[in-house]
């Protein structure tokens, strides 16, 4: 198996494609809207009309747009139809022989509207376009290339730097430079090493990975190959949450293809370095998208985070050097290895390079995925490619990091996405999910719903987090029922404070986030709620608080 | 072996290059307050009490597994701390029900302890009164969930000095409790030994000699610390 | 290593009844499992997974059998399948009616769902009714936020429910 191979089997993959080949998204958000009795519609329509050698029904991964699914495209270059049904599948394959002229009682999207036309693919570059369930769909598109590259060209070392001049940094939150955890865990010497996906999605209201997983699985594997061969490991676990069972499946199916075709196992593109890649099925912790937690589950433990250091770089998985990245870091290997450093570093911009992917929900018109350079304003993501609030209402704010971010205020929209801006709104770039909340949401509320959320998925191990979250809860209970005082408002803000900074791991550390940016930006929610008449009215009234 | 020299709360300490803070500053007769920390048993840095502020690192940090390095300059005992302590405290208090003047083990708890040293008078946050269980099946031994503050060091002494691993943990949360084997009746745990380690190494009155009546019961700490001591090297102190 | 014999257990109650005829090739799968994980004590939560699976749930006789497979202390068998919510301790009802509780979900209404079957059925969430027919389940985020709010009725996902499309889709199986 080599570069020729590769080029060998895409060749005869594109050969044996027919002409035309109408693109049905099976990924979990259209599947739920019977995309999958849709693409059976399709395959029965195709063969009714005859047409069974000239076109195929092929199923992708994700198209994007979630909320105008399920989607089908006519490949090459015809029309998007969103919100097909079954009953429409005739109707498609008939217009398939008048080119350029889409079947007219079917909706087609508009693919010059910003929600795709400001995107800049790079983790999604094959999503929505090639067959997740073969291998060869992968490498078709040049799949495999680079770490055919990587293994046989290239010494390790070379490839942590590679990574390091890229400039990409940690796509799972905190936004670590990717290539000097690549070279820590390189240096430090061991018999063993680890590398680890983690696909622990946990984050309510993302779903990027998830979709990644299902739309492209093998170019997760490809990046921990890359990466393991970069540091020096020889076993990689993916460690996915168990509420995705078709990522997992997937993930299997594309994991055992690669191992028939030499590119995972013994001796991968006949060279001596060797990889396997197991995965481990997540069981519902949000705090397993913690490193060191996610290590101790991995191991069979619960999954309650240690204090740090030791790193998981110097003692990881088994006491030994493990490589932790998460799924859409990984996602960008491959086409930085291909595309060059400096490629990648011009994207974006200075301090953070390259794309971000986001996961659009709440309250905006166009819900789905996307891919943007970093820097892109929140307006642009908002409200240009999002479309906005529906029905014409108006955004309030914007939630991103989920529980362990902050609420953005509408008046902050101009601000461009990047780790640095991000966190000094008192938010963070977190893994990408952006939810988008109008008038009628109730910031004390949104803080309530997050912080319950941290309550209950407190490992319980530290006493700020298990006990502190607990309280804030109760105060923000108490609160919103018009019970509180002045008084519990400073003792909410203290306590947010000890529990930011005593707490042990990053889920305690940041569980006050919420709290913390709405009482900065949306202080008189608060205010209004208090019953209390020594109380201030510090600021006249913004926006309603009624209550849903 | 080298030694690191430093500094904590201005005083000038040596030690040695695997020491922690915690036992440089024990050494040095400097008090770090603590409640997880059993010597003899592996640290956990649950209880965040023996957080310290070192300079040049923005976080805190917890002492008992912070490792000592040359020329640290460590902070034991500043305001923020003592703020940060007193809440810890309280927030024990109000999350479940401890009631000293009932309890088997008033005057001898380390809970009611780190409570008068760090002056708490009384807990500023909501009493949760959560209905919690006795079992008392065990027959020689208790352990009343009222008065539990799930350090695991009954789960650590078991696991790591006796080895028979009867006690972990189970749920999570606010809802973590400590158990014996599948969450049987203690007297049913057939890999209990009966050797009576997570009584001394409770820091409360959680677990209890049967018997022991109101602030009666005293634990020796340091029938664990022999035994560690012996085993590993070879040293009988009585 | 060491072969592991088929240890006695006592095979779990069933969770319903069409799984019944295939019980000792259930017991022989989750041996399957474990032989190919070598019986090591770190495959504890994959093994749990899998016998959930075939089970249904995992019972106290279920964790026993793991805990001596692998070796491993009952009480930290039991405190890992404590510790994943997504492990169940008691058998879930012959329906499953999961409503997805992530921020998404919840900004587009998920507590008027939970609230819409709680009423339904008489039942708290996380609950099963007392016939075993329906067990209401919240989830944390099933990342399908696209089609908010989302519920799983039997393992199928379905999107943008309202209480009322919900309680139509779910009183059949009450009755």
């Amino acid at each position: 198996m080599d570069t020729t191979d590769l080029l060998e089997i895409a060749e005869r993959e594109r050969a044996a494609r027919t002409p035309r080949r109408l693109r049905c998204c099976t990924a979990a958000g259209c599947l739920s809207q019977n995309g999958q009795a849709l693409k059976a519609a399709l395959i029965e329509a195709v063969k009714t009309a005859g047409l069974t050698d000239s076109v195929e029904v092929v199923g992708v991964g994700c198209m994007g747009l979630c909320s105008q699914g399920p989607l089908v495209q006519v490949d090459p270059d015809g029309p998007l139809y969103e919100k097909v049904t079954p009953d429409q599948a005739p109707a498609i394959v008939a217009a398939l022989n008048e080119p350029s002229a889409p079947a007219d009682d079917v909706r087609v999207g508009d693919p010059t509207h910003p929600f795709f036309a400001k995107q800049v693919p790079v983790v999604l570059q094959n999503s929505g376009k090639i067959n997740p369930e073969r291998i060869e769909s992968y490498i078709e598109v040049g799949g495999y290339q680079a770490l055919c590259t990587a293994v046989r060209e290239m010494q390790p070392l070379e490839v942590c730097e590679l990574i390091t001049a890229s400039g990409l940094r940690g796509r799972g939150g905190a936004g670590y430079p990717t290539g000097l955890k690549w070279s820590t865990v390189a240096k430090t010497e061991s018999d063993r090493k680890f590398v680890v996906c983690n696909a622990d999605e946990g984050d309510p209201g993302a779903f990027m990975d998830r979709s990644v997983l299902e739309s492209d699985p093998h170019r997760i594997i490809e990046g921990m190959a890359i990466a393991a061969y970069a540091v020096g490991a020889s076993q990689g676990f993916v460690y996915v949450r168990g509420e995705y069972p078709l990522a997992i499946s997937r993930l299997k199916t594309a994991i055992s293809q690669a191992r028939r075709l030499g590119v995972l196992g013994a001796g991968v593109f006949e060279t001596r370095f060797d990889f396997r890649v197991d995965i481990r099925i997540g069981a519902g912790a949000f705090v397993c998208g913690e490193e060191t937690a996610l290590m101790r589950s991995i191991e069979g433990h619960r999954g309650t985070p240690r204090p740090r250091p030791p790193f998981p770089a110097a003692k990881g998985l088994w006491g030994c050097p493990t490589l932790i990245n998460n799924v859409e870091t990984l996602a960008n290997i491959p086409a930085i290895v291909a595309n060059g450093p400096e490629w990648f570093a011009g994207l974006g911009t200075g301090k953070s390079a390259g794309t971000k992917v986001f996961a659009l929900a709440g309250k905006i018109k166009n819900t789905g995925l996307i891919e943007v350079p970093m820097g892109t304003t929140l307006r642009t993501i908002v409200e240009e490619m999002g479309g906005g609030v529906p029905g014409g209402g108006s955004v309030k704010a914007v939630q991103t990091g989920g529980p362990s971010g902050g609420c953005i205020p509408a008046e902050h929209l101009d601000t461009p996405v990047d780790y640095e801006s991000l966190a000094q709104l008192g938010s963070i770039m977190g893994s990408g999910g952006m939810i988008v909340m109008d008038e009628s949401d109730n910031m004390v509320d949104v803080a309530r719903f997050f912080m319950e959320f941290c309550m209950d998925e407190s490992c319980g191990k530290c006493v700020p987090c298990r006990a502190g979250t607990v309280q804030i809860h109760h105060l923000l209970t108490k609160l919103r029922s018009g019970k509180g005082t002045a008084r519990d408002l400073d003792v909410l803000r203290e306590l947010c404070e000890m529990v930011k900074q005593t707490s042990l791991c990053g889920l305690g550390q940041s569980a006050p986030n919420p709290v913390l940016s709405t009482l900065r930006y949306f202080h008189n929610e608060y205010d209004t709620l208090l019953n209390d008449p020594m109380t201030p009215a510090t600021k006249p009234l913004q926006t309603s608080t009624e209550t849903r | 072996m080298a030694v690191k020299t430093l500094t904590i709360d201005g005083k000038h300490v040596s030690a040695r290059d695997d020491q922690t803070i915690l036992q440089t500053a024990r050494e040095a007769g400097i008090r770090i307050p603590t409640l997880c920390d059993l010597p003899g048993v592996g640290p956990l840095g649950a209880c965040r009490l023996c957080l310290v502020e070192v300079t040049g690192v923005p976080k805190l940090l917890p002492a008992c597994v912070t490792v000592v390095q040359e020329g640290m300059e460590v902070q034991t005992n500043t305001e923020r701390l003592r703020r940060y302590r007193l809440m810890i405290v309280e927030l024990l208090f109000a999350e479940r029900n401890h009631v000293c003047s009932v309890c088997v083990a008033n005057n001898h708890c380390e809970l009611q302890d780190r409570a008068m040293e760090i002056g708490m008078t009384h807990s500023r946050f909501a009493y949760q009164f959560p209905k919690l269980d006795v079992d008392t099946t065990h027959g020689r031994f208790g352990i009343d969930h009222n008065r539990c503050i799930l350090c695991s060091r009954c789960v650590r002494v078991c696991d790591e000095i006796e080895g028979a691993h009867t006690w972990d943990v189970s749920g999570r949360g606010a809802n973590a409790r400590v158990i014996t084997d599948m969450n049987v009746p203690w007297g049913e745990a057939a890999s209990c030994t009966s050797c009576g380690k997570c009584v001394q190494a409770c820091p409360t009155g959680a677990i209890f000699r049967i018997g022991a009546t109101v602030a009666e019961l005293e634990k020796d700490r340091t029938q664990l610390s022999f035994i560690v001591n012996a085993r590993e090297n070879k040293q009988w102190l009585g | 290593m060491t072969p592991v014999a088929v240890p006695e257990v006592t095979v779990p109650k069933e969770p319903s009844s069409r799984a019944a005829p295939r019980a000792d090739n259930r017991l022989k799968m989750l041996e399957a499992t474990m032989k190919r994980h070598q019986y090591q004590a770190d495959a504890l939560i994959e093994v749990l997974h899998t016998a959930q699976e075939l089970f249904g749930c995992l019972e106290d006789d279920m964790l026993t059998h793991v805990a001596r497979s692998l070796k491993v202390p009952p009480s930290r068998v039991y405190g890992v399948a404590t510790f994943y919510h997504f492990f169940t301790l008691k058998p879930h009802g012959e329906h499953t009616c999961v409503v997805c509780m992530g921020t998404a979900c919840y900004v587009k209404g998920a507590a008027a769902l939970v609230s819409a079957i709680e009423d339904l059925a008489g039942i708290k969430a996380g609950e099963t009714t007392p016939d075993g027919k329906l067990s209401l389940i919240t989830a944390r985020c099933l990342g399908a936020c696209g089609i908010a709010p989302a519920v799983v009725l039997d393992g199928e996902v379905l999107g943008y429910e309202t209480p009322e499309s919900l309680c139509n889709r779910v009183k059949g199986w009450l009755t």
